[in-house]
């Protein structure tokens, strides 16, 4: 096995003058280094525009892009080979943040636009203010980093075993880089140590850089980024800002919002449209915006390619509208939860920004449920004399809404595909294109095809992810995994039940459909044989035990150039009640309890979804709280490693968290089992955690202006405390 | 003289040379033991994902610790026992617990989620009274969110372990000769070499002979220079097996250079309540299992975790070079960034911490940026001793304002010789302005690290009126 590092350019921007890897190549252990010149096909690992380089070929555009690839007998040799380049560069001007780019009108595609209504309404609403947020970006931080495998295979071929949640499109970018075909290649993936859309693109980096050693090589080799590589050259969460301009009347309902987002993209395109239209299909959130212009402009920076991350622009996006009902809260002196109450969507106010009807709406109803449930009012209350009686500590609470539309945006992702076999002792090898991080989809799936066959959980084996067994999947990402591949799998093993039970029917003369898969047995009139039975009888009868499935989402469609149509089949919703407490003196909070109502719609596995969404909501408090992605001037990301950024660690969860699955869920939309996704939705429950240290701020300063940016870091609370002076 | 190590690993001792003495246990596990089970998350003890148990004879008991094998080198196993994820075969009852309440996602940081909670199941060090959130600090989770976790630890809080075996194995390995480890590392083209000295003269002779060994304790920091840096070390001498005493007197605590932070706690935090309160806020208990005051105080970070406090509590250090001592007050110890008062050949054998008197005000502040596990903004410790209301003596030391842990001598003055009062803890906020220029990074801006200094010590009022508290002291409504 040989062991891959990368030789990484000092610069966020120059030109590759001249390159000597003598040294490189004599360094003790090394087998092989490989630069741009030797990819036999395209040098290029981007999932849509072909924008991303596996090595560096005259150009940097990112503070420690691969430029040479290093191949030696063990992973510490090739890391310390990969030192030894001696790279001339000729430095080019930088733009490093949002405001760079910005003056420098420097972006990856035009600015978009959503627009509905009339926006006169604003300069003649009864109120109107104005203020902006910076958000900041997150690392994924998976706990296993990003790793690959090859195998070289006859023909030219190569196997890899890939941490990725899109194995079709390591597939496909490693066999235009080799110069093979997609059949060439295989891409197996058994289960990751964590994703969180941080494998959906940049998986393919690490395959491709193992797949070209092994097919140069003829050996196997392994690329295994350690934790400080990981965070440094792969991408992550998009940093915003959010400007707003809202007008209101007394009661705090939105007559007309301008809002313009603004992101850092990096230094290519990446996913960044699809997230940023994302981000503008949740600046609504729960409530109607009558008249609405939503501006965002996407910026390209020289930074690492900034990716999916759970939520997928929708966190950011949600945010900002969330900021907005603070501060209109704050201007009248209303309670921030009424204000966003009168704001919902409801009748007659249904039409999202972007002209879709939501007619599944139960944020109301959920949101009325947790008030009471959380017993927001008396905690707000006592929160409020406990703050005017402190000399210097402050609480917040606060109750914010999710509303989440789920379906792939780019609706031809919308597929999936199952493969299913019966054996004749009467196990089942369960095949989907769908890939497991944590989230339980494969127990999902198992669950939905066991269900088909009236088997046990124990019957059914889910193999590995494979491209060479369900062909041209989509990414596992968008929360999508059980509604796209449960339909899948469910159809796959449909079908072949359907074979057994016209077995059956006709050995005992009744309806196909009169007969019962139920407790491993199988009945038809008065016959009834255990499952494994019937399997051998099927295949004694010369009857195919196995079957693929597929699945496409109905019903969706979106006209990108006018930013209509209906992006999503159904939304998710939930709602969190966030206490915090701050410290005036030091800028420290604590969150002190959460609690949350979430519909999941009829729950597959109810520990499941109890699972992803209280990881959501920490994972979110991180994001709001104290994961900082600090960089130098020169465009070094300094924070890269846990030691500088800080995940939340167990004492962070809230002491108190009363988390519970809506009880009235449901799906209108025939969703399998008629269950609704899980994956990223809570993710924004935590947006309560930041509303609530912005009340807390607010009781500090008695100001009308809320200030406070994300992730609120000690420094940005004190910041927020006293003013930027300190 | 030997040139084996050898450690005890699920009833067998393992016998090893020839091997580089910096590699990390963690890659041992991995390349050669093929024990896949422990993962590497960071490579810096700070994930926890590596964490294993380590069981040392200390007198006639076993004294068990979680710690983070990839900073931990090999030959700081001899005459120790090992414990991996492996060794429970998959039936713990932690394991059990962890399965029954879905306390695992995608996995990878279990294992070592599992022998953190399998370590404080036997009573291993640092885990004694701890509150489950707290053991867990140095293991990240990014799936779950924790509850299940913490969950699985409350139903299994202790689980009857029968060690004897092990201690009998241990004591046919204790050495009573110095263990020289030679490794010809190719990647660095060197011979290096190893020390395991059997006691402090070994160590002193050792240093007499070669001033430039690089000693390691509890390989907290070193370790990182390896593990991230891939430094090769030409010698080093492993002493966290040395100078373990710990004195307590009514005058005060002398702790031996080799104690460790979770061994020091219960003394020091009897000396005063926010001490033990800093020791628990730094790192998590695999590194306070690892690291030792002695070595943090000899490697003169900037920050340093301990040195403002023991600085403001008068503490003295003891160094030694051969047989010759001599004992300074800490702060002048640290000379400048990077440097310390330090011969060659000479090392630090004890630090003396003297107590407090009734009536003193002491007061020791972290900030960070996450309560646990968290390297400090800023430190503030605050000692003044108090005579009726005015203040007689004031001993203020502050890490991460400056190159060094350093005193404020410009506040003090403002402090001493006058009561107690808001306004002169304002103004002695306001002096610091002459005591630091702190730098902006990552942990915060120099703006931020003045202004907060600042308000700890005007905070200082309300605490002592015991009107204060902080957000760790507030309930949820």
């Amino acid at each position: 096995m040989l062991h891959l590092a990368f030789g990484r350019a000092p610069h966020a921007h120059a030109k590759i003058v001249s390159l000597d890897l003598s040294a490189v190549r004599a360094a003790p252990g090394v087998v092989a280094v490989f630069t741009a010149a030797d990819i036999p096909g395209d040098n290029n690992v981007a999932p849509v525009a072909k924008d991303d380089r596996l090595l560096a070929a005259d150009e940097v555009v990112f503070m420690g892009q691969p430029v040479f690839l290093v191949a030696a007998t063990s992973a510490k040799a090739a890391r310390v080979a990969a030192k030894l380049g001696r790279i001339d560069y000729e430095a080019l001007p930088a733009l490093l943040t949002i405001a760079e780019a910005k003056a420098a009108h420097s972006l990856i595609e035009a600015s978009q636009v959503m627009r509905r209504g009339d926006m006169a309404t604003l300069a003649a609403a009864p109120h109107r203010i104005q203020g902006a947020l910076e958000i900041g970006g997150q690392d994924h931080f998976y706990l296993e980093g990003q790793i690959s495998v090859a195998t070289p295979m006859e023909q030219g071929g190569v196997h890899l075993l890939c941490s990725t949640q899109h194995p079709s499109e390591v597939q496909h970018l490693v066999a235009h880089l080799l110069g093979v075909t997609s059949a060439d290649v295989t891409v197996e993936v058994r289960r990751m140590g964590g994703g969180f859309g941080g494998k959906e693109t940049q998986a393919s980096l690490f395959a491709a850089a193992a797949a070209l050693v092994a097919a140069k090589t003829g050996r196997p080799a392994k690329y295994r980024a350690d934790r400080d590589e990981d965070m440094q050259i792969t991408g992550k969460r998009h940093d915003f800002t959010a400007d707003y301009d809202v007008a209101f009347d007394d009661e705090g309902r939105i007559r007309a919002l301008r809002l313009e987002l603004a992101s850092r993209c990096g230094c290519s395109t990446d996913l960044s449209p699809a997230i940023n239209d994302r981000a503008m299909f949740h600046a609504d959130n729960c409530y109607f915006l009558e008249n609405v212009e939503i501006v965002s402009h996407r910026y390209r920076t020289h930074t690492v390619s900034n990716t999916a991350f759970r939520g997928f622009g929708g966190p950011q996006g949600m945010l900002a509208i969330e900021r907005v009902m603070d501060a209109i809260a704050l201007h009248l002196g209303r309670d921030p939860l009424s204000v966003r109450q009168t704001n919902f969507y409801g009748p007659k106010r249904n039409l999202t920004p972007y002209q879709m009807a939501v007619t599944d709406f139960v944020a109301d109803r959920l949101v009325e449920a947790l008030k009471t449930a959380a017993d927001y009012e008396a905690r707000k209350a006592e929160i409020d004399t406990f703050n005017a009686s402190h000399p210097y500590l402050r609480r917040g609470i606060a109750c914010t809404p999710v509303k989440f539309g789920i379906s792939f945006t780019t609706s031809h992702l919308n597929q999936a595909g199952a493969l299913v076999h019966a054996y004749v002792d009467g196990s089942i090898a369960l095949n989907h294109g769908g890939t497991e991080m944590g989230q339980g989809l494969n127990t999902k799936v198992a669950q939905i095809v066991a269900d088909v066959f009236g088997l046990g959980l124990e019957r059914i084996r889910i193999t590995s992810t494979r491209t060479d067994k369900v062909p041209n999947t989509s990414a596992t990402a968008a929360s999508s995994g059980t509604d796209l591949n449960g339909w899948a799998a469910w159809n796959a093993a449909n079908t072949i039940r359907e074979r057994l039970a016209g077995l059956m029917a006709a050995r005992n003369g009744v309806a196909a459909d009169s007969v019962v898969f139920e407790g491993g047995v199988v009945r038809a009139g008065d016959e009834a044989l255990g499952f494994a039975e019937v399997c051998r009888l099927a295949h004694f009868n010369r009857i195919s035990l196995s079957a693929t499935g597929f699945y496409a989402t109905p019903k969706i469609h979106y006209d990108r150039k006018t930013h209509t149509g209906r992006p999503f089949l159904y939304f998710a919703y939930g709602a969190a009640v966030s206490e915090v407490v701050i410290d005036t003196f030091t800028g420290e909070h604590k969150v002190l309890r959460a609690d949350i109502l979430h519909d999941v719609g009829r729950s597959i596995n109810p520990a499941l979804d109890l699972g992803q969404i209280e990881g959501a909501y920490v994972q979110g408090q991180g994001w709001l709280t104290f994961e900082e992605l600090v960089y130098d001037a020169r465009g070094r990301l300094l924070t890269h490693a846990p030691s500088t950024y800080k995940i939340p660690c167990a004492s962070d969860r809230p002491a108190v968290m009363n988390i519970h699955l809506w009880r009235a869920g449901d799906n209108r939309e025939p969703t399998i089992h008629r269950s609704k996704a899980v994956g990223e939705p809570p993710f924004m429950l935590a947006n309560s955690v930041f509303s609530a240290l912005t009340y807390a701020v607010a009781a500090a300063t008695g100001d009308p202006r809320p200030t406070l940016d994300a992730p609120a870091t000690p420094e940005r609370i004190l910041r927020a405390v006293k003013g930027s002076g300190l | 003289m030997p040139d084996k190590l050898r450690f005890y690993l699920d009833g067998e001792i393992v016998t090893l040379s020839g091997i580089d003495p910096t590699q990390s246990v963690l890659d041992w596990l991995r390349y050669t033991a093929r024990r896949t089970g422990s993962k590497e998350g960071c490579a810096e003890g700070d994930c926890g994902a590596c964490t294993v148990l380590v069981g040392e004879l200390e007198n006639a008991r076993l004294n068990w610790r979680a710690v983070n094998a990839c900073i931990l080198f090999l030959p700081m196993l001899d005459g120790k026992a090992l414990m991996t994820v492996e060794s429970l075969k998959g039936a713990h009852p932690v394991q059990s617990a962890m399965v029954d309440l879905h306390a695992s996602q995608c996995g990878f940081c279990t294992p070592g989620i599992v022998m953190s909670l399998v370590g404080r199941s036997m009573g291993a060090c640092g885990t004694a009274g701890a509150e489950p959130a707290e053991v867990l600090a140095g293991n990240l989770c990014r799936c779950t969110g924790y509850g299940p976790i913490l969950k699985a630890a409350e139903q299994v809080a202790s689980v009857p372990f029968d060690d004897a075996p092990i201690r009998e194995a241990l004591l046919k390995l204790r050495r009573d000769t110095l263990l020289v480890l030679s490794y010809e590392d190719p990647l660095a083209g060197l011979t290096r070499r190893a020390y395991v000295p059997r006691n402090v003269d070994d160590l002193a002779e050792i240093l007499i002979e070669n001033p430039d060994v690089r000693l390691i304790a509890g390989a907290t920091d070193v370790g990182l220079w390896v593990s991230k840096q891939h430094r090769a070390l030409p010698e080093v001498a492993f002493i966290g097996h040395l100078m373990r005493d710990i004195e307590v007197t009514p005058q005060g605590v002398l702790l031996g250079a080799g104690v460790r932070y979770s061994e020091a706690r219960a003394a020091l935090a009897d000396l005063s309540p926010d001490l033990g309160e800093l020791i628990r806020r730094i790192g998590a208990v695999q590194v306070r299992n690892a690291g030792t005051i002695g070595g943090n105080i000899a490697n003169g970070s900037p920050i340093g975790d301990m040195p403002p406090a023991l600085i403001a509590l008068g503490a003295e250090l003891t160094l030694r070079r051969g047989e010759t001592r001599r004992t300074l007050p800490l702060e002048a110890y640290f000379l400048d960034y990077g440097k310390q008062d330090r011969q060659p050949g000479e090392f630090v054998e004890s630090v003396f911490v003297p107590a407090p008197k009734a009536g003193d005000v002491v007061r020791i502040v972290k900030l960070s940026k996450r309560f646990d596990s968290d390297i400090s903004a800023v430190c503030v410790a605050v000692h003044l001793r108090v005579d009726g209301a005015v203040v007689q003596g004031a001993r203020l030391a502050f890490g991460g304002m400056a190159g060094t842990p350093k005193r404020a001598a410009h506040a003090e003055a403002v402090l001493t010789g006058h009561p107690l009062t808001p306004e002169r803890l304002a103004m002695a906020a306001e002096a610091l302005r002459a005591d630091f220029t702190p730098l902006s990074d990552v942990r915060g801006s120099s703006d931020y690290r003045l202004a907060v200094a600042g308000n700890i010590l005007k905070k200082l009022w309300f605490e002592i009126k015991n009107q204060g508290g902080d957000v760790l002291g507030v309930a949820h409504g």
